[in-house]
């Protein structure tokens, strides 16, 4: 079976955010594999236990990505295909990125693409489904199971709390919500054996694309903090007091009620 | 003149608030533009499409179809499509709702066309939204062709219901075939009242609640204020309460007016999903924790004496 997983890094979650130069700044951040993409990294290798075959995880990102992509490796995936636009592209979105992705699938066997189902930091959700539609293959998002047999995929997809479930059937694109499985930590023996898998680097040139192709449909104009949460009133007295308080404050002050 | 297409969400045949927020956020795109509902589903089609004219839209197209009864990728984009390819619109606004959410891209993708996902506010062409779970915002805008935004629910204010707005319905037939994907069967798990994603006042509980049992007061604080009851993960992890209610990174985002979290530290995983909301009241025993720090109103206590309190007062408030 030839299972591929889409990974994308991102921030640490407890990583603060600051803007230099009206950018985000990344200089010494902390970065982690988006936690959607380690359940589809844990799905993938189960998947490839279960019926064999190879686990490749791909990115597209830059020079610091391989950090990820080792990682991956050391739980458990097969090889790792670093598609490196740093030195050819400026400026990118989810179209920049879907395009990339779906010249370097044009010449993949595909059975199953496992994504995470969004990004923590950008967070559109947008990267599974664009890519499904231009492989013309079926996708299902915010799975929580899955079970293949033969060419048919049973899935549970959760819709906001509500549980569908789906058939489908090979080739297939999935996005992995949280509940799917409990990703493994990387072993030492894994780490190890992760020096030595094979890390392809690719540039956008070997997939036959120039910048024109792959020029961004849309634009971020700014980027801004939210503006400083003035101290909270935290409330004094009884029980009784701080309660009435808290209903009048809300009925006068703050208008919710 | 421009013309946007609005898409209303039904869910088993009931219009979604977030619908009538497509039709303010069309009009907040451009004030002159023809307003065109798209109403996709099995029943009740033609309803929601007067629904979504009385909220402000100029007409409506509709298609009705068995096969829409629930929402699948390949059913709706046929819909979808057959209503784009008619209209030839300047413009589409969708929920960022589950369906929203997995629709969208794939309009966006045969469109060949830029999409800003999960928008909160619209300030003429550029599109605000949140990054890095909220702890940053961006604005954005499409650089040509279509204007294609999804909406996250409960921050763009619907218009005002104007129930002797009329306008033109018009039902499409479209031949939906070829779904690869079949839904065997729907299991609810979302509580039945108050629908978490567009509730205006959430309850929330957190590992503070200790039990099943001790999100009791929790619920009868929720009923008195017609509020959905939500939690953290940390809650739904020790099995207090159904995953379908987590809120946060890896669980619904909201944006209620009024969040009130009960036992709750305030993980940044957590204020992911809460932190926009417009007033917050945390009920924490620790004075130290890290939920009175995003709150405007907080008490320390024991939540167990804090909440039937509380609830006690609102019923007062109300008898009067
Ligand atoms: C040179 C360049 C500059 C860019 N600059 C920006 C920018 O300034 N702002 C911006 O928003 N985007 C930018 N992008 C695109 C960005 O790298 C993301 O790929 C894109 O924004 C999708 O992010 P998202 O968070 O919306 O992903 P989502 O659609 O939320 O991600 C869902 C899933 O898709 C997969 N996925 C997402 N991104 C990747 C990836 N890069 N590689 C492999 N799998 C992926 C993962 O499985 C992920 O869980 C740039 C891209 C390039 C090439
Ligand atoms: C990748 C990732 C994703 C995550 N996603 C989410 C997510 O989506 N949503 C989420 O919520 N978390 C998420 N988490 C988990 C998050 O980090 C926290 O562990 C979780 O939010 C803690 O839940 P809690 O506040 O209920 O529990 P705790 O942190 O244990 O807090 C319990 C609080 O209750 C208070 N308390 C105890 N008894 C009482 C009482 N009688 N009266 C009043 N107060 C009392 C305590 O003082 C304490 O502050 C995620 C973590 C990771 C790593």
């Amino acid at each position: 079976m030839n299972i591929y997983v889409l990974m994308k890094k991102t921030f640490d979650t407890e990583e603060k955010i600051q803007i230099n130069g009206g950018v985000i700044e990344d200089e010494g951040a902390e970065y982690i594999i988006n936690p959607y993409d380690e359940y589809a990294i844990e799905e993938a290798i189960k998947i490839r236990d279960e019926h064999g075959g190879e686990v490749t995880v791909v990115t597209v990102g830059d020079e610091e990505s391989e950090k990820q992509l080792r990682t991956a490796l050391a739980m458990g995936a097969d090889k790792a295909v670093l598609i490196n636009t740093e030195e050819d592209l400026e400026e990118g979105d989810q179209y920049t990125t879907v395009r990339v992705l779906e010249a370097y699938f044009a010449d993949q066997e595909v059975d199953i693409i496992l994504a995470g189902n969004v990004a923590i930091d950008e967070a559109s959700g947008q990267v599974g489904p664009r890519l499904a539609d231009r492989l013309d293959i079926p996708y299902v998002t915010t799975i929580t199971e899955l079970n293949i047999d033969g060419d048919t995929v049973n899935i549970v997809r959760d819709v906001e709390g509500d549980e569908e479930k789906i058939e489908t059937s090979l080739p297939l694109l999935v996005t992995c919500q949280q509940g799917l499985n409990e990703p493994r930590y990387p072993s030492l023996p894994g780490i190890m054996k992760a020096k030595k898998k094979p890390l392809e680097e690719l540039e956008i040139d070997d997939l036959d694309l120039d910048e024109d192709d792959v020029e961004a449909k849309t634009e971020t104009v700014k980027v801004f903090l939210p503006p400083e949460k003035e101290a909270g009133k935290v409330l004094e007295g009884e029980t009784d007091e701080q309660v009435k308080e808290l209903v009048s404050l809300l009925k006068s002050e703050a208008k919710v009620l | 003149m421009t013309k946007i297409l609005a898409f209303a969400e039904l869910k088993d045949g009931e219009i979604r608030n977030v619908s009538f927020e497509t039709v303010a956020a069309a009009r907040q795109i451009d004030e002159s533009a023809e307003v065109v509902a798209v109403v996709l589903g099995s029943q009740n089609v033609e309803d929601a499409a007067n629904q979504m004219i009385q909220y402000g839209a100029d007409r409506a197209v509709t298609v009705t179809h068995d096969l829409l009864a629930n929402y699948t990728s390949d059913g709706y984009t046929q819909a979808a499509m057959a209503v784009i390819e008619q209209e030839d619109p300047d413009g589409l606004v969708m929920g960022h709702t589950s369906a929203g959410k997995d629709l969208s891209p794939r309009i966006a993708s045969k469109l060949d066309n830029g999409l800003v996902s999960d928008i909160t506010g619209i300030e003429g062409d550029q599109f605000v939204r949140p990054i890095y779970s909220g702890k940053a915002f961006e604005k954005k805008t499409i650089k040509d062709g279509k204007t294609f935004v999804t909406i996250r629910p409960n921050n763009i204010a619907p218009l005002e219901q104007d129930g002797g707005r009329s306008g033109d319905i018009t039902s499409l037939e479209v031949d939906i075939k070829d779904l690869r994907t079949i839904i065997k069967e729907v299991v609810r798990k979302a509580s039945d009242g108050v629908d978490l994603s567009e509730a205006n006042i959430i309850v929330a509980g957190g590992r503070g609640v200790k039990s099943e049992e001790g999100f009791e007061p929790l619920y009868e604080l929720a009923d008195v204020l017609g509020a959905a009851v939500g939690a953290s993960r940390g809650a739904c992890d020790a099995g207090y309460c159904d995953y379908s209610l987590q809120i946060g990174q890896t669980g619904k985002v909201v944006t209620p007016d009024l969040y009130i979290a009960c036992g709750i530290s305030g993980a940044i995983q957590h204020l992911a999903g809460m932190s926009n909301s417009k007033v917050i009241v945390a009920i924490n025993k620790d004075p130290e924790a890290n939920i009175f720090n995003v709150a405007d109103y907080g008490i320390v206590g024991d939540l167990f004496d804090v909440v039937p309190k509380l609830t006690e007062e609102l019923k007062a408030l109300q008898v009067k």
